[in-house]
């Protein structure tokens, strides 16, 4: 059931653990560090699930997220968003665009894991 | 006791006396209380103002001398009030509905306001009622040195006459000037003027009743004692009789004193009915005994007494020196009443027609304050007052003692008498004009000057002996005791026909040929009709429209107010739709709800307008005045409030933004904050976790993760310390070490710490000679810090295939410029504002480790040195430059 994940995320350590217990668990993990073509490459891949984080170079995640909702191409798929700020405007902006599952870092890596599993079904 | 020392404690006595019934009176006037002190009989009492002392000693003088000629005297007054009594109703009626204030304001009333009349006839009046001050004292001092003559004690005349004027004076002024009453009344000054009538009346009848019972045995007996030359045949209705009666007829309304008490003072019009009967009745007793008294002192004294003095010294002849003495009281009571009225009322007619229009002209620049205006007005009338007494004495030192004197009474009559034309024909003929009035009181009293009142000093005055003997250049005709050939023996027939002739002729002349203006004809209806429909407050209906009134509510209560008023009035009224009529009772409502407004005065003076009733008199502009004052006082009040609280407001609101701004500040921080902790941490956590979780894992990628952690965790302790410093700095808590240090060897120092950095980027730096021999005072650690963070951001960030880093320096006046530029691209424009801010992260830059405090921490470091550091826009490169002070 395996399948490919968009990471969207500027952090170079954060890609390397996030890609090693993905791809661990059989995922094909690709990742993306800057904001500005993030959406258009969601559209290229067309993952099974992605993960964004909030703060990206160039534009902010919540951008991000309303560019891969207003696309037919991705406006269904999960996006899992993390974010390190975890202030409630933050989450409550998320929800508007259509987040599917919001998650604070630092987080658990079997949480990341099960969510992503689940969101891929 | 001498007799003078017992003349004068009498005195003393009797003026503390006065006093005391002044202030008493005064006091029950303000309470509300003694209300039989405004009595008819206190203001019958009051009239007898018009008896002064010329009258008291006077009377039985003239009866010695011209039998019954000093009758018409009495004679005059008697006629008006018992026949006349209709014109005084009318006077008294106008002084009120026009808040008259005296005889110069009723006339400048009547004639438009024309304050030019007021002056001309407060002239007169001064020049008029000054030589009877003069008399005043003249008969004091006279009666004085009777008194004491026998004593050898006689003060010199003009001692006496100096204290007596300087005494009537200040009482004058305590009790004439106390306060500023709207309607110029003085219930004290009355009161006590009504005591002095009783002490004269007293005094004359108890001299005529010793002297017909005691001196002689009865009528009978007097009268057999009479020279038959006294009274003889045809002594009455002569001419200078007639003209006698005639100028007491009219002294008794147009002298400014009797005006005061007969029209100004009076408190109910119905008691003009009492004093119509018993101010005559007054005016009989005080006449009763003048012929037996000169009868018995022709014939008791020695031939050439003064018979001005009989009344004292037939007494003081026969030994009755306690008589003597009441009858001393009786002369001392006329002149003082006579000089305290007639100064009063002078001095109102001096402040309020020539004083205050004055000022307010000179200050026409500067607003008037009511409150000057009071002043001004109590001051005024206070210096008049002296100002008129010390007339009255320089006059009589002036002419002491000479007949001139003596016969200064009746002239003085003829002077304000002058008025009578203007006064008569403006209450009973609406075509009389101010240009008439003007021209007929000035002719009048430039012929009555040069007729009677110049030629009256014998030549020691203006007019020399000659010319009045020959006319001026000779000329017999202009001859001022036979103008154009008049003959007519007695001077004063003479001047009488003449001046009052002229007067009424040039006066009824000018009417007839002038149009009246505007005011001037509304004035003189307001005055001829006085008793019909215009009177203010009579009648059950007002002259005012509805409409009219309806407006000025509305400008004043405010639209929806004033109609509900009017409405509400209607249906009261029974009218079911409409205005409704203006009733007294109405009338009433409305003032007492605008005065609520705009102040009583004012509120009484719109309505008056408009019902076209009473006419803006000074009393009311100054409480108007008062009331403006006071409203704009406070409106300025309120404006300056508002200003503060706008002031205060919009500080508020300031604050208000600068706390939200500084909140939002404090909140955006935060939140950095927490995402430049939770990276690392998240790095940390998820390796930490993968370490714990992992069975079997290649060593490499074990040792890897652990690195990772390693860095991290460096990293997270890195930005903390960062964090805490800024703060430390932003609050000024930051600790410097100072010392003094060469700044190549900073430099130096700064270089090698950064070979790392330098070697990883395979950066090129270039350290110029220039900072040698340049020794700075100032912390080395953290101008080292600074100068690493430079470094090590210009070979983190530099760009160019071949980086070079360059350090200037250079040295000016007062301060030390390092510069540290490199060969890369620069800061983009649009980020050089954001590199000095907190974790700011310019675009592209995507490396780790960096939290963007750096700069910030930089210039914080600067800031505390004292200098300052700044990004240059140079033409290739980015430039830093540093500045310090040496």
């Amino acid at each position: 059931m395996a399948g490919t994940v968009l990471l969207i995320e500027d952090e170079p350590h954060i890609v390397e653990a996030l890609s090693f217990l993905l791809e661990r668990e059989g995922w094909t993990v690709v990742a993306h560090s800057n904001g500005a073509d993030a959406a258009e490459r969601a559209v290229q891949l067309q993952p099974k699930v992605i993960i964004l984080d909030v703060m990206l170079p160039n534009k902010s995640g919540i951008e991000i997220l309303t560019e891969i909702r207003s696309n037919a191409a991705t406006k269904d798929k999960p996006v899992l968003m993390l974010t390190a700020k975890g202030q409630a405007r933050d989450r409550a902006a998320a929800q508007e665009a259509g987040v599917s599952v919001f998650m604070t870092k630092p987080f658990s890596n079997q949480a990341i894991i099960d969510t992503v599993r689940e969101l891929a079904q | 006791m001498q007799p003078l020392n017992l003349l004068v404690t009498i005195c003393l006595i009797y003026v503390i006396g006065l006093f005391t019934v002044a202030y008493i009176a005064e006091r029950g006037a303000a309470e509300g209380k003694l209300k039989f002190l405004r009595s008819p009989v206190v203001y019958t009492l009051s009239l007898s103002v018009y008896c002064t002392a010329w009258t008291f000693y006077g009377a039985v003088g003239s009866a010695a001398r011209n039998g019954l000629e000093f009758v018409a005297i009495y004679l005059g007054p008697t006629l008006v009030f018992m026949g006349w009594w209709w014109l005084l109703r009318k006077l008294i009626r106008i002084g009120r509905t026009q808040r008259i204030t005296s005889i110069a304001d009723l006339i400048s009333s009547r004639y438009g306001k024309s304050n030019t009349l007021a002056v001309i006839v407060t002239l007169m009046a001064v020049i008029g009622t000054t030589p009877y001050i003069a008399l005043q004292l003249q008969s004091l001092t006279l009666s004085f040195a009777a008194f004491t003559a026998d004593s050898g004690q006689t003060p010199s005349p003009a001692v006496t006459a100096f204290w007596v004027a300087v005494g009537l004076a200040v009482f004058t002024i305590v009790f004439g000037t106390r306060n500023l009453d709207a309607n110029e009344r003085h219930h004290g000054v009355v009161t006590a003027i009504a005591v002095e009538a009783v002490v004269k009346l007293v005094a004359l009848l108890s001299v005529g009743i010793f002297v017909v019972w005691g001196v002689a045995d009865g009528p009978n007996d007097i009268f057999a004692r009479m020279d038959p030359e006294l009274i003889k045949g045809g002594q009455i209705f002569t001419p200078r009789w007639v003209t006698l009666m005639f100028l007491s007829s009219t002294a008794i309304i147009c002298l400014p004193r009797m005006f005061q008490v007969v029209v100004v003072e009076n408190a109910q019009e119905k008691h003009l009915a009492t004093a119509s009967w018993a101010f005559p009745l007054y005016l009989f007793l005080m006449s009763l005994f003048v012929l037996p008294i000169a009868i018995a002192g022709q014939s008791v004294l020695p031939p050439g007494s003064n018979p001005d003095l009989f009344v004292m010294t037939v007494p003081l002849a026969q030994e009755q020196t306690g008589l003597a003495a009441l009858a001393f009281l009786g002369g001392f009571s006329s002149a003082t009443s006579m000089v305290i009225v007639a100064a009063i009322a002078l001095s109102t007619m001096m402040s309020n027609h020539i004083v205050l229009p004055l000022w307010l002209t000179l200050n026409k620049a500067r607003n008037p304050q009511s409150d000057d205006v009071r002043t001004l007005l109590l001051r005024a009338r206070r210096i008049s007052i002296g100002g008129i007494l010390a007339l009255g004495y320089f006059y009589y030192q002036l002419t002491g003692g000479t007949d001139a004197l003596a016969s200064i009474g009746l002239i003085a009559f003829l002077g304000v008498a002058q008025v009578m034309p203007a006064l008569l024909g403006g209450i009973f003929w609406q075509g009389a004009t101010r240009k008439a009035a003007i021209a007929g009181i000035t002719s009048g009293f430039a012929l009555w000057a040069y007729t009677l009142f110049l030629p009256s000093f014998g030549g020691a005055f203006i007019l020399s002996q000659s010319l009045i003997d020959n006319g001026p250049l000779g000329l017999s005709i202009l001859r001022p005791y036979g103008l154009l050939g008049l003959q007519i023996d007695d001077p004063l027939v003479h001047a009488v026909s003449w001046s009052i002739g002229v007067n009424t002729l040039v006066f009824i002349t000018v009417s007839l040929l002038t149009t009246p203006r505007p005011i001037e004809r509304r004035q003189s209806v307001q005055f001829v009709n006085v008793f019909g429909r215009f009177s203010p407050r009579s009648g059950q209906s007002h002259s005012a429209e509805p409409e009219e009134l309806l407006v000025l509510a509305q400008r004043i209560l405010g639209r929806d107010v004033a109609i509900k008023l009017f409405n509400k009035t209607a249906a009261e009224q029974g009218k079911a739709r409409g205005l409704p009529d203006p009733t007294d009772n109405f009338m009433e409502k409305l003032e007492r709800d605008f005065a609520g407004s705009v102040g009583a005065a004012t509120a009484h003076a719109m309505l008056g307008q408009i019902t076209g009733g009473a006419a803006l008199s000074v009393e009311d502009m100054i409480a108007v005045a008062d009331e403006t004052a006071e409203i704009m006082e406070y409106s300025a009040r309120l404006k300056t409030q508002s200003e503060e609280l706008t002031k205060t407001a919009e500080q508020l609101r300031a604050a208000n933004l600068k706390l939200t701004e500084l909140s939002e500040q404090k909140d955006t921080f935060l939140s950095q904050v927490s995402h430049e902790l939770r990276t690392p941490m998240t790095s940390i956590r998820a390796f930490s976790e993968i370490l714990r979780d992992s069975d079997q894992l290649e060593p490499d990628k074990l040792k890897h993760f652990s690195s990772v952690i390693h860095t991290e965790s460096i990293r997270l302790t890195r930005l903390l310390d960062d964090i805490l410093d800024l703060s430390f700095m932003e609050n000024g808590q930051i600790k410097l070490n100072l010392e003094d240090i060469a700044l190549d060897k900073l430099i130096t120092r700064a270089v090698i710490t950064s070979e790392a950095r330098l070697r990883e980027g395979e950066t090129k730096l270039n350290h110029h000679d220039d900072c040698k021999e340049i020794t700075l005072h100032t912390d080395p650690d953290r101008l080292a810090q600074v100068l690493i963070n430079l470094i090590s951001n210009a070979a983190k960030y530099c760009d160019a295939a071949n980086p070079e880093i360059t350090i200037n320096c250079r040295r000016n006046a007062n301060q030390v410029e390092i510069d540290v530029s490199d060969n890369g691209s620069g800061i983009a424009k649009s980020d050089i504002n954001l590199i000095f801010q907190k974790f700011s992260k310019l675009s592209g830059d995507f490396s780790s480790g960096s939290a963007g405090l750096g700069l910030p921490i930089s210039r914080e470091i600067m800031r505390n040195l004292n200098g300052s550091l700044t990004y240059i826009p140079a033409e290739k490169g980015a430039l830093f430059r540093i500045i310090l002070p040496v």
